[in-house]
């Protein structure tokens, strides 16, 4: 039977779990590096785009950039952890991304009123190749900036997003983001990172 | 006023405060200054945040011996360790010689702490093992006085590790006293009675710790404050529905059955039990969305059958908040502990909680529903709490238009027959009433109205109480 997973969490579940902590587990070597430059482009330049319309506050075009069933995760662990047992800062399948839209778009998310402005850094973009030639994992370095209510502030750290190619493009698995400062007190991060 | 005698030793330090607090609160308003005077914020790290009992850590933070965790005890930085004979200590993070923290870590194992400055070294249990080339001390060392100080009462109830520098509060027990109860229900209704900590959502706000205590049982604010996260968790039910999270605020929450109780010492009790269906699933029912419900419900639905509501529900937040003065409140399946950083600065951690199922009492399903606990904890810290602190804040940056001296809470004042007590003699008011501030805002002038007589313990063979 097939679900909507924006209605229903029907996939996250221990296989989907079990695969996440594999495929973050040990993946950036220098073997699986890719050093063909039309690919690194075709990465980066997903990742430009992404960071723009998270910039432009274009929420619902930059969901178009996820696979349907599709991870948002800000672990609160350097390492990552297992999300299985360990509160994550954010763990947001499909639903849950759209829940997290749908709040900032209602004009009563009060930590949110008055809207954030942001400018992103994307840099140090390296990809890697994994055991299905349809996916790829990609690390980069990023600085948000944010301005808010008088109030200027940024994260930093790197993302892994897992990417796979379908339907003739590449479409983002997952989103990893690894805040410097995951485990410590954090104030307002009410925007996607 | 009575002159600050905080230094032990007899050093006198001029009185901190002249505020008389007898003209600063009321039954029914408070003075902006307690929000906003730095040598008010300074007198509260005595006279609350070391005068009273206050959370330190939870035991599963610490399971074995020579464990230890990073905490404070008001701004005082703070190591609670199990030593290697497994005694529970709190020692003060700060050697002996010229007072560097000797412990730079969040959390670990160690039989023993060395200073990283000039090196000097204490065991687990505070006592000191030794200086580098001792012979250029016309000392030997044995005297007490240059072991770690420690919070001379360490006390846990149930897991909860609370430490007190004042040697005339009673038993932390008796401090605890009518909270206890619900904690207890809270507590029991997880398998073998225990949890343990997971992780955390860790927050902070730019304003004063009060305003979080303040709101700890606040009903007033839920269908105002949570508005998004109300609409959002019902947004996509079928039909006209509003039934999930916190609805049962909307419309009349004065008329619903549930309650707001107010226990001796400024802890307070917000009880939305009566408000939901606490049949087997009832609460399941009223989640809202999170990651994985649905396949891990259809596996527990599968596996136990009718069982399988009461395993769910486990997996759900308790419609409880458990308010413990000054610093720990209990809610959902959270502990979550605030901090006081600075006087316009708080952080708020969400511990999460999983469950541990030794006698197998959720009939195999306890990494599922653990699986869902992550989920679950991580909706109120994102989307809820959020706007607290936002709206936390504004409260301190509207504070600063101080000729506007006052903050009222007197909701529920003075209506005839509104505020009850219950057997206990514990009153009990509607859920949205402010009762509950007006009796921890006198408890806090009794605090602040009087010098405590606080005290460091150093002797390591001290016999715990
Ligand atoms: S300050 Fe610790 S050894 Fe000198
Ligand atoms: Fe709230």
């Amino acid at each position: 039977m097939q679900h909507d997973p924006s209605r229903t969490s029907y996939y996250v579940g221990d296989h989907f779990y079990q695969s996440l902590v594999d495929s973050y587990a040990d993946w950036q070597t220098d073997d699986a590096e890719i050093t063909d430059p039309d690919l690194r482009d075709t990465c980066r330049m997903l990742l430009e785009k992404e960071a723009r319309l998270l910039d432009r506050n274009k929420l619902d075009d930059w969901l178009t950039l996820y696979v349907p069933e599709c991870l948002y995760w800000v672990p609160a662990t350097p390492h990552g952890g297992d999300p299985r047992t360990e509160i994550a800062v954010c763990f947001d399948d499909r639903r849950r991304i759209e829940d997290r839209i749908y709040r900032l778009q209602n004009e009563f998310a009060w930590s949110q009123r008055p809207l954030s402005r942001t400018a992103r850094l994307i840099t140090n973009i390296s990809a890697f190749s994994t055991k299905d030639p349809d996916t790829l994992m990609v690390r980069s370095t990023f600085l948000t900036n944010e301005f808010q209510a008088g109030d200027k502030r940024n994260y930093t750290g790197w993302y892994g997003h897992k990417i796979g190619f379908i339907d003739g493009g590449w479409k983002i698995l997952v989103k990893q983001v690894n805040l410097i400062d995951c485990d410590q007190n954090l104030r307002n991060l009410s925007i996607i990172l | 006023m009575t002159p600050d005698d905080s230094f032990t030793s007899g050093v006198t330090r001029p009185a901190a405060t002249q505020f008389n607090f007898n003209e600063l609160i009321f039954e029914d308003r408070v003075h902006q200054c307690i929000y906003t005077e730095e040598a008010i914020f300074r007198e509260e790290m005595r006279k609350v945040f070391g005068g009273v009992w206050v959370y330190l850590a939870h035991e599963s933070q610490i399971p074995k011996n020579d464990d230890f965790v990073a905490s404070k005890l008001g701004l005082r930085p703070i190591i609670v360790v199990r030593d290697s004979t497994g005694r529970i200590r709190a020692l003060y993070n700060r050697c002996t010689h010229r007072g560097s923290t000797v412990c730079r870590q969040q959390q670990g194992s160690a039989k023993s702490f060395s200073c990283p400055y000039h090196g000097w070294s204490y065991f687990n249990s505070g006592k000191i093992s030794g200086v580098p080339w001792p012979d250029g001390y016309a000392d030997d060392f044995s005297d007490p006085k240059y072991n770690l100080a420690q919070v001379p009462r360490v006390q846990s109830y149930r897991g909860f590790i609370f430490g007190t520098l004042n040697p005339d509060m009673p038993p932390l027990k008796d401090y605890l006293g009518g909270v206890k109860k619900p904690l207890d229900e809270w507590l029991d209704r997880h398998p073998g009675g225990k949890l343990t900590f997971c992780d955390a959502n860790r927050l902070k706000f730019n304003g004063n710790w009060k305003l979080l205590y303040d709101n700890s049982a606040d009903g007033y604010h839920v269908i105002f404050s949570h508005r998004s996260l109300l609409a959002m968790e019902n947004r996509l039910n079928e039909g006209d529905d509003e039934d999930k999270g916190m609805s049962y605020y909307k419309s009349s929450p004065d008329k619903a059955p549930f309650y707001v109780k107010v226990f001796e010492n400024g802890h307070h009790y917000k009880d939305k039990r009566p408000a939901v269906d606490t049949s087997p699933g009832g609460l399941w029912a009223i989640e809202g969305p999170h990651p994985g419900m649905e396949h891990y419900e259809e596996i527990i639905r599968e596996k136990l059958g009718d069982k399988a509501g009461s395993v769910l529900d486990i997996a759900s937040s308790e419609p409880v908040n458990i308010n413990i003065f000054p610093n720990l409140h209990i809610l959902g399946n959270h502990v979550q502990v605030s901090q006081p950083v600075s006087l316009t600065e708080t952080d708020t951690t969400w511990w999460g909680t999983a469950v541990i199922d030794d006698e197998d009492e959720l009939h195999g399903c306890v990494d599922a529903v653990n699986a869902l606990r992550m989920r679950t904890q991580e909706s109120f810290p994102n989307f809820g709490e959020l706007d607290d602190l936002m709206n936390f804040e504004q409260i301190q940056t509207g504070l600063a238009g101080v000729e506007d001296e006052w903050v009222y809470m007197h909701r529920g004042l003075g209506i005839p027959g509104r505020i009850k007590r219950d057997t206990d003699g514990y009153l009990i008011g509607p859920p949205t009433d402010e009762v509950f501030l007006r009796e921890t805002m006198q408890v806090y002038k009794r605090l602040m109205m009087n010098e405590p007589n606080l005290v460091i313990e150093r002797e390591i063979e001290a016999t715990p109480d």
